[in-house]
């Protein structure tokens, strides 16, 4: 992509900007087909029909429609908030999420940024949301979001661990953090990729890490912080507007990001599953896209079908049973590595 | 047992705090104590093993329009499937009926109503505040002499 | 002769200090699980809780004070709908077979049939909402949807009958106010044909879910004993182990010509008495309940239903506490008449208000997410606490 733009104009700083633009031009786009998503696959689950005027056909534009609303809409602090953090920390979630998208490889000629740990910077920059959300729930002044914040935080730190491990699994078998790299390593037919080797213990770890990624994101059944039937909105109680959009925003990336280094790391990532048919650069970002969407249509599935777990049954799942198998799988990749190559 | 057998027992445990058993269909028959024994009579129609009332079903609390406030306990027994009525007057002057929450957990609640709209104040009771109504109320709605007052914490009333 | 001690000074609503370790959070009047307006003032130690005190009374809109105040005994029933809106047919029949006691009048046959159909309809239809907005406070929002269809086909069925889908105004001291439409019958033999296979739906996307059962099994467990003495009726007595049912024990209308199992908590994947066995024995309730319809339709005679309604009720000085079966518990009227065209005292003891006043009880020691799980076990509808 870079010698491309380089061949138009050989302006460094605007060659970096085209290439910094692309992940927002996918982001912005998606959240607002996911969230319709979202509304349209919760309804036909439940017996009923979803947006269906706003746009026309099934109410495509009704997330348009929303984030018209929600800019337009009061911006309240409740007087007590602390007035920097309640302002920052919808942009630190945010930022934590999005800025994990630049090590993201879209195509086999496409990564924001070319980094050689890739997917040690994508853990370490997601982590970041966590900050964010403390900051929400203390700064809202409100003992029900401050209550949701430590549940997150403590969700979420938990649930690193097994993602940790699982990823390690696969950085073991493919012996490098780069993305882009592992991607490549996967090219051919679907039997090539990471998730079918070493079978079964690389499949355990691709269970291990979507069920931790699940809890990451703080998605049901591991929703408790934004549990609205216990906390009300948990740690994003007191936000309105913009901001609120911003928090969501933030999940619906994030629900991408998890779903997207699922694909590259144990599915292949942009590669197809047909070996040399329909592949190349551009089919790369088609199968690319489409395994992240896949996982996250998974994602909305779980989530309208299962009830939440309550908070120490999570730490129990984490501690007691998804970290150990993780260990397990590691050991034994580890070994088969070592012993057979 | 039957209403009759229940207060022939009453009767001879408890003398002239009881009155005679009161029938006159379609009511429900019901005996009469006095507000002073109200806890001892609770008691040993709890803990008799012939009698074994051990749910209260109801508890009201009653203005009688005639100076008297009331309380009416409606007993059951789970163990003997038989019913009675209790009935305590008090005057109105002085609406003081002992508390049968140590008997019957179940009237803590019942005996906070009864309190708050009718106005009996229950001696004993471990929380005696208003429930239904706001915790600064002032008068109490179920009696028959009540005047909706015209503000509350400055804000009209209506009607 | 005993002492009588007077009371201090009220005590204000927490009485005692908190330690440093312990929050005071309000689950507030408007909050998305405590079913209506109802405040419970949690003491709680990090996650535990270790007090509960509930602040109800938000929903009182004077039904006794009214009852006073209406020119007739007739007048009396709409307010009695409003009681407990999501039973409204179970109220109204339990406050006319009161006055009906007073009156000593003879109900027919058809009437009484009838009357029976509609409330197992109803009992049905409540147990629904039940169990939809309890799977909604555990966190499974689709169940809810899947009741709501279901009570649909109930709605319909009624509003065929007395044209309202909530507030029926339908049963009238002595009668009931109309005869059952042409079609009724048919419909509500083919609602109890679709129900059963719909309840096994059910179940499978909630009932045995492992997830809901770590959430209610061993949670919020209620002894028989303290059920007893805290007077809780209905599908909460029944679910910690105590075999009683006032249809069966203490029978009314044509309930002893009708053949039904009293369903009980056995403590099948937790202890009896928790929040899973309360969910349970209603399911299994609605089973129940539309066998008892389809017998009630079968044995069903025909008649006038509006013969036995007075025109004039005027009963005698006289007082009668009358007690039937809601989906919810025990619902009482304890109406008192000085011989007037005007009720002196009508007491609703409502199910839900003493099924509640057990909640500081059962809550102690467990954690907020439980919290939200028992008070949703407990099905309150805040329009009858309140009244």
């Amino acid at each position: 992509m870079e010698e491309l733009l380089r061949s138009f104009f050989d302006i460094d700083i605007l060659v970096f900007a085209v290439i910094a633009i692309v992940p927002l031009l996918w982001v912005l786009p998606y959240a607002l087909f996911a969230v319709w998503l979202e509304r349209k696959v919760a309804a036909h689950m439940q017996d009923r029909l979803g947006p269906m005027r706003v746009g026309g056909w099934h109410g495509w534009a009704q997330t348009i429609a929303d984030i018209l609303k929600l800019i337009q809409k009061e911006d309240i602090v409740p007087t007590l908030a602390d007035k920097k953090l309640h302002f920052l920390a919808p942009l630190v979630v945010f930022i934590g999420s999005y800025a994990a998208f630049a090590a993201l490889p879209f195509s086999s000629a496409y990564v924001g940024s070319h980094v050689n740990v890739g997917v040690f910077y994508i853990l370490a920059v997601s982590s970041l949301a966590v900050v964010g959300l403390l900051m929400a729930g203390w700064a809202s002044n409100n003992k029900w979001s401050l209550f949701g914040a430590m549940r997150s935080v403590a969700q979420i730190i938990s649930y690193e661990i097994p993602t940790a491990l699982a990823i390690l699994c696969v950085v073991v078998i493919a012996g490098t953090l780069d993305l882009q790299e592992i991607n490549r390593m996967q090219t051919g037919w679907f039997w090539e990729w990471f998730v079918f080797k070493k079978f079964p213990f690389v499949f355990v770890a691709f269970i291990i890490f979507f069920v931790s990624s699940l809890a990451e994101t703080n998605r049901t059944p591991f929703d408790i912080p934004e549990a609205e039937s216990e906390l009300v909105a948990g740690y994003h109680t007191e936000y309105t507007g913009m901001k609120f959009a911003l928090f969501f925003l933030a999940e619906y990336g994030n629900m991408f990001l998890v779903s997207a280094v699922a694909s590259s790391l144990f599915l292949g990532g942009w590669n197809s599953p047909f070996g040399d048919f329909m592949s190349g650069p551009i089919w790369g970002v088609f199968w690319f896209l489409s395994k992240g969407m896949f996982f996250v249509f998974v994602q909305i599935w779980l989530r309208w079908t299962l009830p939440r777990l309550r908070v120490d049954q999570l730490m129990h799942v984490s501690w007691k049973v998804l970290t150990p198998w993780s260990f397990v799988c590691l050991l034994a990749i580890g070994f088969w590595t070592v012993l057979g190559g | 047992m039957t209403p009759q057998e229940i207060a022939a027992k009453l009767k001879a445990r408890f003398g002239e705090a009881i009155s005679d058993l009161k029938e006159a269909p379609p009511s429900d028959p019901f005996i009469s104590i006095q507000s002073l024994r109200v806890k001892d009579v609770a008691a040993f129609l709890r803990s008799d093993p012939d009698l074994e009332f051990d749910y209260l079903m109801c508890l009201s609390g009653m203005d009688y329009n005639n100076g008297n406030l009331g309380v009416v306990y409606n007993l059951y027994s789970m163990t003997k499937r038989h019913k009675l009525t209790l009935r305590v007057e008090v005057p109105k002057a002085d609406p003081k009926v002992p508390s049968v929450e140590s008997i019957w957990r179940t009237a803590d609640w019942h005996e906070r109503e009864a309190y708050d709209l009718v106005g009996i104040v229950f001696a004993g009771h471990p929380d005696l505040r208003r429930i239904l109504c706001p915790y600064d109320w002032e008068g109490h709605p179920l009696q028959k002499d009540y005047k909706v007052p015209e503000f509350y914490q400055g804000m009209k009333v209506p009607y | 002769m005993a002492q009588i001690e007077t009371i201090e000074s009220q005590k204000t609503s927490i009485g005692k200090t908190v330690r440093t370790e312990e929050m005071i959070i309000n689950m507030g009047p408007q909050h998305p699980s405590t079913h209506g307006v109802l405040r419970l003032e949690l003491v709680v130690d990090g996650e535990i809780v270790v007090e509960v005190i509930p602040h109800i009374g938000y929903l009182h809109r004077c039904f006794e004070k009214h009852a006073e105040s209406m020119a007739n005994y007739q007048q009396v029933i709409p307010y009695c709908d409003r009681l407990d809106y999501i039973s409204s047919m179970s109220m109204d029949w339990a406050y006319a077979m009161a006055v009906e006691k007073m009156l000593g009048i003879k109900i027919p046959e058809r009437v009484e049939y009838i009357r029976v159909v509609m409330a197992e309809l109803q009992r049905i239809a409540s147990h629904l909402i039940a169990l939809g907005t309890y799977g909604l406070d555990v966190g499974a929002f689709t169940p809810f949807l899947y009741c709501f269809r279901d009570r649909e086909r109930i709605l319909d069925l009624f509003e065929m009958t007395c044209g309202a889908r909530l507030l029926y105004n339908y049963i009238w001291v002595g009668g009931v106010s109309h005869d059952l439409p042409p079609g009724f019958v048919e419909k509500a033999r083919d609602f109890c044909r679709y129900f059963r296979p719909s309840l096994k739906e059910i179940n499978d996307l909630l009932t045995y879910n492992k997830i809901f059962i770590e959430r209610t099994a061993d949670v919020g467990i209620l002894p028989a004993d303290v059920a007893i003495n805290y007077a809780c009726s209905g599908p909460m007595l029944r679910a910690s182990g105590v075999n009683f049912d006032l249809r069966r024990d203490d029978p009314y209308s044509v309930y002893d010509r009708l053949d039904w199992e009293v369903q009980i908590g056995k403590g099948d994947v937790g202890t009896v008495g928790d929040c899973w066995d309360r969910y349970m024995v209603r399911v299994r309730e609605m089973e129940q309940s539309a066998a008892i319809i389809e017998q009630a339709l079968e044995q069903l005679p025909s008649g006038d239903v509006s013969a036995a309604i007075p025109k004039r009720i005027r009963p005698p000085v006289c007082d009668v506490y009358v007690r039937s079966e809601s989906p919810r518990g025990e619902i009482g009227f304890y109406v008192v008449s000085d011989g007037t065209g005007s009720p002196f005292r009508v007491k609703a003891r409502s199910p839900a208000f003493v099924n509640l006043s057990v909640l500081p009880e059962i809550c102690k020691g467990y954690m907020i997410a439980d919290l939200v799980a028992i008070v949703g076990s407990v099905d309150i509808v805040l329009g009858e606490v309140d009244r």
